[in-house]
């Protein structure tokens, strides 16, 4: 089982999240193609640490799902309190430091 | 490899669809599509401890979070067309595809040499394998992951917090709150008229009908009404009810009992 395959599908998975990221105007939707490219990044860890033969890969993939954890907890806690003050979950309209 | 093969393109059409899915619900549930496919993909390579963190922190806690978020956001919140800096998505699509290509046909370059398997790594099992490497090697990335994950969970915490700047009003003073709205603006004493029941569906997304026959907007949850999922009561049973009391068996059958 060759692990080619496997990259270029994390890459690909990456693209579109990073083109999700760029495009979406919606910041839970942004959110969610943020996650996209962390889990493409574990997969491509993951691959590694089977072609490397050591599980170190599989410890890494693990501490990114730590952290993606807890930057989901403190970023929708985030958009919470801004759609609480602003009505709107649209990374377009927080842009009062802008000015 | 073979559930690679079927696994992947329902991966990448489903990543594709969180690009274009008008209503945030959809792209949530298209990116449990992708976790759930990912899991079995790190089956498939022998990680089964990844495979279970990811379906129970991923599809499970993650997403969950951000449905909850959805439900309280508001799922008609979409997105906004308007383009604050010109031209802004069609150059990231460019520069995002252009990553892409390169990302893509750089991995295709790169010779990975023999893959070696985790058979050996495995031996003793995966998840002995791998406690062995995080409480030896890796225990103090483990130890302030720790720290991080109690610190995001005050984080959370303060910021969902609101203090209560006023007293919470109590029964009299609501009621008090009634009388007043009622001598300064006339707004109606009693409570709302609840939906459908005197109309012929009894469901809270029928509009009561009023006296007159004309349906009463109040008597609807105003979630329904802005998602537009409010049923109208039938004209015929308008017309009916409003041509008044010279034809009294044609209402007989509305509430089901007959009176005479």
């Amino acid at each position: 089982m060759s692990a080619s395959p496997f990259l270029v599908l994390s890459a690909i998975l990456f693209t579109i999240g990073c083109i999700g990221v760029l495009t979406r105007r919606n910041a839970i939707v942004v959110f969610m193609c943020v996650e996209l490219m962390l889990n493409a990044s574990n997969l491509a860890l993951v691959t590694f640490s089977r072609v490397n033969g050591n599980l170190d890969g599989q410890v890494a993939a693990f501490f990114v799902m730590v952290v993606a954890a807890a930057e989901v907890v403190v970023g929708l806690a985030i958009i919470m309190t801004i759609f609480r003050t602003r009505r709107s979950a649209s990374v377009d309209d927080a842009s009062l430091l802008k000015y | 490899m073979v559930a690679f093969w079927i696994l992947a393109p329902i991966m990448v059409v489903a990543a594709l669809g969180i690009l274009f899915a008008r209503k945030a619900v959809h792209a949530a549930l298209l990116l449990a599509i992708v976790m759930i496919s990912l899991a079995v993909l790190y089956a498939v390579q022998d990680a089964p401890f990844l495979f279970a963190v990811q379906i129970i922190v991923y599809t499970g806690a993650i997403l969950m979070l951000f449905l909850f978020v959805l439900m309280l956001v508001g799922v008609d919140a979409s997105d906004s067309i308007v383009e604050t800096i010109k031209g802004q998505r069609v150059m990231a699509t460019v520069v995002g595809l252009l990553f892409g290509v390169i990302v893509v046909f750089g991995v295709g370059q790169v010779s990975l040499g023999v893959v070696q398997g985790l058979s050996v790594a495995n031996k003793d099992g995966n998840v002995p394998g791998l406690a062995q490497l995080l409480f030896s090697r890796y225990v103090f990335a483990f130890e302030s992951t720790s720290a991080l994950l109690i610190t995001a969970a005050i984080g959370a915490m303060v910021l969902a917090h609101r203090e209560r700047l006023t007293p919470k009003p109590t029964q009299a003073d609501v009621a008090a709150q009634r009388m007043r709205d009622y001598a300064e603006h006339g707004t109606h004493l009693g409570p709302l008229p609840s939906p459908g029941v005197f109309a012929r569906h009894n469901a809270v997304d029928t509009p009561a009908l009023l006296p007159d026959g004309t349906p009463s907007d109040i008597s609807v949850s105003r979630t329904l009404q802005s998602r537009g999922t409010v049923r109208t009561a039938p004209s015929t049973d308008v017309e009916r009810l409003t041509r008044g009391p010279e034809r009294p068996d044609d209402l007989s059958d509305l509430d089901g009992k007959d009176e005479s």
